[in-house]
């Protein structure tokens, strides 16, 4: 099969001295077998995790049904999040207009679950028949004396970067009905927010006890396990920490620009970047105390991880992979675990990453590695091959197009059951691989090669 | 979880909460994979094709490829001809089907987009040998089963020819919206009757292909062009779920003049009798061979010998309708009572359906919907209990909530593994449909019973 001539500037094979100027941020190609979704997609999967708001679908029945609950984003209260809403558009909404049904909707949802918010997402259908879903948002808000937010997210208008910024202007209106936010030099001393965790598999929880253990206090999570009250205290923390920047970037920058509220870059995946975030952050406030714990912690988890890391790190070593995940914050801290395992990475792509983060990644890699943007099933399957990869890194699409061709697998998406930051992550992560590359399946498999019966 | 459901049960008109049905697009795209050497195409925004894709290969666990005309605002003010256009051609020298199978979604169907016009004006760029067809399938109509049917019935508009003689003596089959276990079990049976068929689509080694340490972008499997062809040339069409299937086979019969004949999926004893009597009267068989005599035989034993353990259970079934219907069917033949019987696909023939099956016998409590939800199937079960649900993998946080066990049936099942490889039809499926749910009911008895009421030998 071939690769179209309109992808040759979005693939690149890093070279030692060349600018790698790689083609991103553009719309899929009509025809192509994309692995990216849609601006609904992206919004609803970033405010999804908000768990004691009511998330109402306004469109046909799919949109609804394929995000029902499709985040392993976890809980400490409520589940209401989980369930799903929708106004079910059918022929007859779609020729009169949906904005009577989307009334009734939210008067027969409010008063029944008293939520704490509600997120009224539109779809395609809104955004071509045009319902005011502003408008009613706002009627609901005052009727009923809640939280009624609409989210402009029909799916047509971009890719999930776009999706993630409609998100993020849904959370920024969301915090900017809150009380706090009209007084924001109420701050509370030595405290700090968290964007752009979701909280899978408890991924959160164990950053959030880092911060707890050093003395932090940690006003409000955005969106892992978020609650509609801490994310208005937005305001009252002196620091924002942003980990995913693709999807809560935007807001980050927002909230330095309206609030004065600076924000830093951290990640907690891998040991080298869980160290240099603890670390950063502890700089930050100057304080001896938080620095003095902040060592305390990075030595006590290195003692208590790194023994049981090792015992994993065995015939990892050498091992070829690529990485192709939804954004690019990600790729980078893998790139940096697998060096710290004495791995290769010898494919990188993204579906959204934007031209600094592949600036980033390429500084990342050693040359000969491929870089990709928004790569489709062939392509995937070419340079798996072409550099002879043992394992990937991906999501739910890729792992069996993995599988068909021998390759070991790691889920990094939102399937993944085990949590991955932090040093416990990094020592599930190290478990994982070593299981994946380990399984007898693959030498099974050789023999299918050979063709046994021959 | 789920503790939000209330138990009085209000009147809902603008409001669906956990739904019982998807959209029509993902129904066609299944159908399309049914097809050798097809590549479905989604022509809309690209976030349709990707939650497409993730649901069937969260189901298949195996690759799913479908391409898309990826949308922009741009598309949605201008209409959609330049980007199916562009598609085309990239597809066909990127991906270079056989047939390119195109669905439309709700965006197109609401921009208008005339897709046989479209086609029409770009004759020029489909290479020689190679085809393009399409089915409308808006997703603010119906259910997922309405978009396999529009794509299943959208391959005899396109392909089906009268004429042809080596082809009289065949039976069409279209199996519906079933797993390839399923449809592998019929064409065992069928090839035990001795009986040639053109099956469509016949999704068996298109989405269960055997691992070869290749990496094939076509599978091996799927109906071949000259098979639907061959259809319009056939004796009789037997169509498996009057939903999924029979769509299609009225479109043969007005097209090509092949009688249709409308069966139950063969799910259970009686439903699979109905289908081999049918095959065997069709054929002019008198006794099918000794070797099916014997399968039935078995489960005949099988239910014999087990009766007590399920006999007059309360059961709640949900789902897609043409497996429902067999279902209760299959269900009222163990002595068990389907007080609930639900679908989310609109139609009322289900409710009569369900009515007619149970007619004569005494289920206090009956309750049936279609357009129904799961929200509603649970505020039935909160006013009254039952023994045991059967239906999708999202009846889990029903089972989970009530304490009640869950034997998995349907589409799509998320969190159990190798569901679609095994069989539910014919004889050998209604034995295993018996052990899942006598399996299911002890399992729950031996983790809820006492120390002294647990049982070695039950």
């Amino acid at each position: 099969m071939n690769i179209l001539m309109e992808r040759e500037h979005s693939i690149k094979k890093k070279t030692d001295n060349c600018e790698l100027s790689i083609n991103c941020e553009k719309e899929s190609l009509a025809g192509s077998v994309s692995q990216r979704a849609c601006v609904f997609c992206g919004a609803r999967v970033v405010l999804n995790p908000i768990t004691d708001a009511l998330h109402l679908i306004h469109g046909p029945i799919g949109c609804a049904s394929y995000t029902w609950d499709i985040r392993g984003s976890l809980s400490s209260g409520s589940e209401i999040y989980r369930t799903s809403y929708s106004t079910d558009m059918k022929e007859k909404d779609v020729i009169f207009g949906g904005e009577t049904k989307l009334k009734k909707a939210l008067n027969e949802l409010i008063p029944k679950f008293k939520p704490a918010a509600v997120f009224v997402f539109s779809t395609c259908i809104v955004g071509i028949i045009g319902d005011d879903i502003e408008a009613i948002c706002k009627q609901a808000e005052e009727k009923f004396n809640t939280y009624v937010i609409p989210v402009q997210s029909a799916g047509f208008g971009g890719n999930k970067s776009a999706g993630y910024r409609a998100a993020c202007d849904a959370i920024f209106k969301l915090i900017s009905k809150g009380v706090p936010f009209k007084e924001p030099d109420q701050k509370i001393p030595l405290s700090v927010n968290i964007l752009g965790d979701f909280n899978l598999a408890a991924e959160l929880w164990i950053v959030k006890d880092y911060l707890k253990r050093i003395g932090f206090n940690v006003v409000a999570t955005v969106t892992g396990d978020g609650k509609t009250k801490d994310i208005q205290n937005v305001p009252l923390a002196e620091l924002n920490l942003l980990q995913c920047s693709g999807s809560m970037g935007y807001l980050a920058k927002k909230l330095q620009q309206e609030l004065n509220l600076p924000f830093l870059k951290i990640s907690f995946f891998g040991q080298e970047d869980t160290i240099n975030s603890l670390r950063n952050i502890a700089y930050f406030f100057k304080d001896e105390r938080i620095i003095n714990n902040t060592e305390k912690l990075i030595r006590e988890e290195k003692e208590k991880y790194i023994p049981m890391i090792e015992q994993y790190k065995n015939g990892l070593e050498g091992k070829r992979v690529g990485i192709y995940v939804g954004g690019a914050f990600k790729a980078k801290s893998l790139i940096k675990a697998f060096k710290n395992l004495g791995m290769k990475v010898l494919f990188v792509g993204t579906q959204t990453g934007n031209k600094d983060d592949y600036d980033e990644i390429s500084s990342l890699c050693d040359p000969g590695t491929i870089i990709a943007d928004d790569t489709n099933p062939v392509e995937l399957a070419k340079y798996l091959l072409e550099q002879e990869v043992d394992l990937l890194v991906g999501g739910v699409k890729e792992r069996f197009l993995a599988h068909k061709l021998g390759i070991g697998f790691c889920d990094h998406n939102h399937e993944r059951k085990i949590p991955l930051s932090g040093f416990p992550g990094d020592l599930e992560f190290t478990r994982e691989l070593h299981s994946s590359l380990q399984s007898p399946i693959w030498s099974i498999l050789k023999n299918e090669r050979k063709k046994l019966y021959c | 979880m789920l503790d939000a459901t209330p138990k009085k049960i209000a009147n809902r008109k603008a409001l669906r909460i956990n739904p019982a049905r998807t959209c029509q697009p993902i129904g066609a795209l299944y159908a399309s994979l049914g097809i050798h050497k097809c590549l479905p195409h989604s022509h809309g925004s690209q976030g349709c094709v990707s939650f497409h894709r993730m649901h069937l290969t969260r189901h298949f666990r195996d690759p799913i490829l479908a391409s898309t005309s990826s949308f922009t605002e741009g598309t949605s003010v201008f209409g959609g001809n330049a980007n199916l256009e562009q598609a085309i051609k990239n597809i066909f020298h990127i991906y270079n089907p056989d047939i390119i199978a195109i669905h439309t979604t709700c965006l197109s169907e609401t921009i208008g987009d005339d897709i046989p016009s479209i086609l029409r004006n770009i004759k020029n760029v489909i290479p020689d040998g190679k085809y393009v067809m399409h089915a409308n399938t808006p997703s603010y109509a119906g259910s997922h089963v309405t978009g396999f049917a529009n794509m299943t019935t959208a391959f005899v508009k396109y392909f089906a020819e009268k004429g042809r003689t080596d082809f009289t003596n065949y039976i069409n089959i279209i199996p519906g919206f079933m797993d390839p276990g399923d449809i592998r079990e019929i064409k065992r049976i069928l090839g035990l009757l001795k009986i040639p068929y053109n099956l469509f689509p016949d999704i068996t080694n298109a989405v269960d292909s055997p691992m070869t340490g290749r990496f094939e972008f076509y599978p091996p499997g799927g109906t071949k062009i000259d098979t639907l062809k061959a259809a319009g040339s056939a004796a009789a069409t037997i169509c498996l779920g009057s939903f999924s299937s029979l769509p299609a086979g009225l479109e043969l019969n007005t097209k090509c003049g092949v009688e249709p004949i409308s069966l139950d999926m063969p799910i259970g004893i009686e439903a699979t009798d109905r289908f081999v009597m049918k095959l065997l009267n069709l054929s002019g068989k008198k006794i099918p061979p000794s070797e099916l005599i014997e399968e039935r035989g078995r489960l005949v034993d099988l239910m014999t010998d087990t009766y007590f353990q399920y006999h007059g259970k309360r059961v709640a079934v949900f789902g897609d309708p043409d497996i429902v219907i067999p279902m209760t069917d299959f269900l009222l033949s163990l002595g068990m009572q389907p007080v609930y019987c639900l679908t989310g696909t609109p139609g009322d023939r289900f409710i009569r359906e369900i009515k007619r099956k149970c007619e004569g016998t005494d289920i206090p409590g009956l309750q049936v919907e279609s357009t129904g939800d799961l929200f509603l199937l649970h505020q039935w079960i909160k006013n009254e209990k039952v023994d045991l649900i059967i239906g999708n993998t999202y009846g889990k946080y029903i089972s989970k909530a009530e304490n009640i066990p869950l034997v998995r049936l349907g589409f799509p099942v998320l969190d159990r593994i190798a569901y679609p490889y095994f069989a539910n039809t014919g004889y050998t499926g209604a034995m295993r449909l018996i052990e899942k749910i006598s399996s299911a009911l002890l399992d729950k008895q031996d983790t809820v019973s006492t120390d002294e009421d647990f049982e070695l030998v039950m």
